[in-house]
């Protein structure tokens, strides 16, 4: 099955996926799998007890915050995970973790068996920042207003493959921006961020994570900020370029069903802490953490009746600020034990490839495992 | 019909403009000629702003009259500017334009010389200053931390520290040491104000995503400094300057009074003072104050109206708006 | 069934006298390149107890449109037609004095960002006194009691009147929000936007909190939002706007399951469901017109999946279709097509 060429993967990146066929992505990941068992499970990028706490306040009341505590998660090549969270779970600093904006506290980031931690030297650095580069929310801070939208994609192009030349990296700035979507690429490259549409700027910003040939892409609410019609287009890319280009994607949002529309595998997060992992599919049909109960029966869905499981939650934010242990839902949760005011529940994997941290949800797939 | 299955295939795309040249993708020019091209789009942008923004024309138009001034006064003004030759306290007539000096100078011949070093004074007194500003201010903003604070220590200091007794002090070393130390010291006292306000406006922008994204992209620190932030503080920058420029001109007058610099330079400052002093409002020279406060004000205003142009280059989104869809008869 | 042209001013069946009407409004913004038309004789009425949900993307008149019914809008914007007849008094043309006895008290305003609009310096309690005193209340006790009540039927504990606004999460603040708007208890409540910078369960629970009050307290809402999924279960009927027109406007459930407008069709396929088939979706291809050079014809038909060759030169009227309006020229001879 020859590539897929530059026009279909422009048709593909904003034309719906067809349900019926099979993505390349799954075709290249078997391919994988054939050729090297033992790696077929191997994560491009993991994490491995992540934390990352803020000192905040000042003088006599110094406190933590614990913005992200002990996260582990894989990803893998060609799939896309969705890290769902409500403001203040953490998903964003995890993100900026994994982009190396911020040090993380504790914990260790791999990226192909590779340890963050050992890099060094620029050169190294570089990789990994043209390896993991990131989109971001905001279509309207997110680019320098003073120049083209050329600039951005010219200097990663220059920074991270600095073996092209000035003609190549014209010509490849043009391939890229048709692929993401905007044409004719030459002349949207010599535009300014202010003629173009907030749909259209998010494009640049995957066009400029395009241009470094990343392994995975960190998008952060690459949606939120933009109108609902639009957003589809830009999902759509998204599972475009995960089939075309083969690149994973970390989609960062708060929507669980945009989420459900272009990710493999669901990441569900709170107050820092992973709530419950697993294919996307299983974890939205038979949530077994229950705060992804409260979220999958919060979400307005036009085409179905209103559920009345959600309605006396108020929605009120987690306490991150030095926590004491225990499960940090247990306030909200209606179904809290004991246990769960004394020990933070760890991570368990209750079915194949599905994980929930929950006392409550553990106790009860043992007992059916019984 | 055909251009919505063309946009649902391909996304949001947009329609060329009919008649606009574009950089098509063929052969690209050569580095030199590129550069060339850049910066002669550049200036053709400022004469273009220029032309269609009345106020940074009229600001152009004023610049140019005291630039002339500066570049020929010998063609415009024949009579030499300090010799104290003719009759003092004379009114205006046709051998002396504006007058004469208690002195017995020229006034007109004053005028326009002193234009010369007026703007030599401010453009590059101003140009220093500003760019001492942008370094200290934007650096310490964007480096935060140590850098923050150490840079700040020394701006705020210089701040601080009252000036003219340390110039007194200063000038009790260095009696007569001409425009360069002038300009020195203007630079020294002059800059901690403009860095405070540049660090002000740089700390807002350091919160933004696209420097993030310069970030992630790899960018080492100083080029994020001097290519992404500086050139969106533009506007600031170049008000920065054009205050600084204005008040050096004054400042540069009371300095040369107490020593510095060359006190007998004809300058439109060093006319003021000596107007000031031997009270020429009220013996009824008006014209001997009047003049160079008008000289200084032209150049004022000019720069302010100069400001305009500048506003519209540092945002684009300012700019004359292109027509790049084609227009449908109403 | 479909009739003839709905008449100019849109009346929809309401029982009882309608406590709104909005009839034919159009506003104006005055730029460099002439006028442009932001909201376009947009007509609806409003009866008592009703909650109308008004649907848009971000450019439609909306936000717009809100702020010429509240008499609210400032230079370089302007009324350039229609009249806003509120309980039976016209609202156009009054002067502020005239509209203060009004406002507060019979209609009352919840803007996007709380955080925007309550004053960050002053504490909760002592921005609900100000806005009591302004309209004539000076009781001690009765500010007092008041604000306390206020806030409990909106479930925040009386204490936070001590709060200042940074101190509340962003759902509470809200909730602050509308029991200052409910202060007086009004007869119409004007939201806009209000759970835009809320999460979802936040979202939702501030959604039943409003409709529950309406229940106790028998105010009309409009209720102006980009997410149509929102007002879906609490919105009596649905306006949805497209650059500065009335699109489709009828009974909210009859707008939900058979929309007849291609872009409300459009817009509610834009919304991925979490439940059913997991379904390939296009989104609407293009972008809203710039409405300072907008096209001959519908404005929607550069996007229209079902765009005929008379949409491109003809501006469709509004249509009643089975007690919906719609613009849309497919329902023009009273037949779909």
């Amino acid at each position: 099955m020859t590539e897929p060429s530059t026009s279909q993967a422009a048709q593909q990146a904003t034309a719906p996926p067809a349900a019926s066929r099979v993505p390349a992505s799954l075709r290249k990941r078997a391919a994988r799998a054939a050729a090297d068992p033992s790696a077929g499970a191997a994560a491009l990028l993991r994490t491995d007890g992540l934390t990352k706490h803020f000192k905040i306040g000042g003088g006599l009341h110094r406190r933590t915050l614990h913005a992200v505590d002990d996260v582990s998660l894989s990803i893998g090549a060609g799939e896309i995970v969705a890290l769902v969270g409500e403001s203040g779970s953490g998903k964003s600093t995890t993100a900026r973790l994994l982009a190396r904006i911020y040090q993380p506290t504790a914990g260790e980031i791999f990226l192909q068996g590779r340890r963050l931690s050992a890099i060094r030297s620029r050169a190294d650095l570089l990789a990994y920042r043209s390896d993991v580069p990131m989109v971001f929310q905001d279509p309207f801070s997110s680019i320098n207003p003073v120049f083209r939208v050329s600039h951005g994609i010219e200097r990663s192009l220059r920074l991270h493959r600095p073996e092209l030349s000035r003609a190549e990296r014209r010509a490849e700035a043009i391939r890229i921006f048709e692929v993401v979507g905007l044409a004719p690429g030459a002349e949207v490259l010599e535009r300014f961020p202010h003629e173009l549409s907030g749909g259209q700027r998010q494009r640049v910003g995957f066009a400029q994570a395009l241009a470094m040939r990343p392994k995975l892409i960190l998008a952060d609410e690459p949606v939120s900020m933009l109108d609902v019609s639009i957003r589809i287009g830009l999902l759509n890319l998204m599972t475009g370029l995960r089939d075309a280009e083969d690149v994973s994607i970390l989609y960062i949002t708060h929507d669980i069903a945009s989420a459900r529309y272009v990710a493999d595998r669901l990441v569900v997060m709170y107050a820092g802490q992973i709530a419950e992992s697993g294919p996307v599919e299983d974890v939205l049909a038979r949530p077994r953490h229950p705060y992804t109960q409260l979220l999958v029966s919060a979400v307005p869905d036009p085409r179905a009746e209103l559920s009345v499981a959600a309605d006396t939650d108020r929605g009120e934010p987690p306490r991150v600020i030095d926590p004491t242990p225990g499960c940090r839902f247990r306030w909200r949760c209606p179904l809290a034990i004991d246990a769960c005011h004394q020990v933070t529940p760890p991570l368990r994997q209750l079915l194949p490839d599905h994980s929930a941290a929950c006392h409550v949800a553990t106790a009860d797939a043992e007992l059916r495992a019984f | 019909m055909a251009s919505t299955e063309l946009s649902a295939g391909l996304g949001p795309t947009i329609t060329p403009s009919a008649g606009q040249p574009h950089a098509q993708s063929g052969a690209p020019p050569s580095r030199a000629r590129e550069a060339a091209t850049k910066t002669g789009q550049a200036f053709l942008r400022l004469f273009r702003t220029l032309r269609s923004n009345r106020k940074a024309s009229a600001g152009f138009i004023l610049l140019a009259f005291v630039c002339v001034l500066a570049a020929v006064p010998g063609l415009i003004a024949h009579d030499p500017p300090r010799a104290e030759i003719y009759g003092r306290s004379l009114g205006p007539s046709a051998s002396h334009l504006f007058g004469t000096t208690v002195y017995g100078q020229d006034i007109f011949a004053q005028f326009i010389w002193g234009a010369r070093e007026t703007l030599i004074i401010a453009v590059v007194s101003g140009v220093l200053s500003t760019a001492l500003s942008v370094v200290m201010g934007v650096a310490a903003a964007y480096l935060g931390g140590v850098w923050d604070g150490g840079l700040n220590l020394v701006t705020d200091t210089l701040l601080v520290i009252p000036s003219f007794p340390l110039l007194l002090i200063i000038a009790a070393y260095l009696p007569n040491s001409g425009v360069v130390v002038l300009i020195a010291i203007l630079v020294i006292t002059g800059y901690s104000y403009g860095a405070r306000q540049l660090r002000a406006q740089a700390l807002s922008l350091r919160g933004r995503d696209y420097l993030e994204a310069a970030r992630v992209r790899g960018e080492r620190s100083v080029y994020i400094i001097a290519v992404e932030i500086i050139p969106t503080m533009t506007p600031l920058i170049v008000a920065t300057f054009l205050g600084t420029a204005v008040y050096n001109v004054l400042f540069a007058a009371g300095l040369q009074f107490i020593g510095f610099g060359n006190p007998a330079s004809v300058s439109w400052g060093t006319m003021l003072y000596w107007a000031q002093n031997n009270e020429a409002l009220s013996i009824g020279q008006y014209l001997w104050a009047l003049m160079p406060g008008l000289g200084i004000a032209i150049l004022g205003a000019s720069f302010a109206l100069l400001n305009y142009a500048f506003d519209e280059i540092g945002n684009p989104a300012l700019r004359p708006v292109r027509r790049h869809r084609v227009k449908r008869p109403r | 069934m479909s009739s003839a042209l709905a008449d100019d001013t849109g009346r929809a069946a309401v029982t009882g006298e309608p406590i709104l009407q909005v009839t034919d409004i159009t506003v104006e913004y005055a730029t460099k390149q002439g006028n442009v038309r932001a909201v376009d004789h947009v007509s609806f009425d409003l009866g008592r107890g009703e909650f109308v949900g008004i649907v848009g993307e971000s450019g439609c008149g909306k936000s717009t449109l809100l702020f010429a019914i509240a008499q609210l809008l400032a230079p370089p914007a302007g009324l350039a037609g229609g009249n806003v007849v509120f309980k039976g008094v016209s609202m156009v043309g009054l002067t502020d004095s005239q509209l203060a006895s009004v406002r507060w008290k019979d209609m009352s305003v919840v803007m996007q960002s709380a955080m925007n609009a309550l004053n960050p310096v002053t504490s909760i309690g002592a921005q609900f006194k100000d806005a009591m005193r302004a309209h004539g209340v000076r009781s001690k006790t009765e500010i007092a009691d008041r604000s306390a009540h206020m806030l409990r039927m909106v479930g925040i504990d009386p204490t936070h009147l001590r709060s200042y606004p940074h101190q509340l999460s962003g759902g509470m603040r809200q909730r602050a929000m509308i029991a200052m708007a409910l202060l007086f208890t009004p007869d119409l409540v004007i939201m806009d936007e209000p759970t835009s910078a809320l999460d979802v369960v936040a979202q939702r629970s501030l959604m039943v909190q409003i409709k529950e009050l309406q229940a106790q307290l028998g105010f009309s809402v409009i209720f102006v939002t980009h997410d149509m999924s929102l007002v879906r279960h609490f919105s009596d009927r649905l306006m949805v706007m497209y650059a500065g027109q009335v699109a489709e406007l009828g009974v909210t459930s009859q707008v939900f399951g058979s929309p007849l407008h291609p872009y409300t069709r459009g817009l509610m396929d834009a919304f991925p469901s979490i439940k059913g088939e997991r379904v390939p979706l296009t989104g609407i291809p293009g972008h809203p017109p710039d409405l300072a050079r907008i096209p001959d014809g519908c404005l929607f038909a550069p996007r229209c999946p079902k765009v005929m060759t008379e949409c491109e030169t003809t501006r469709p009227p509004l249509y009643l279709v089975d007690g919906t309006q719609v613009r849309c020229l497919l329902y023009a001879d009273g037949s779909t097509r």
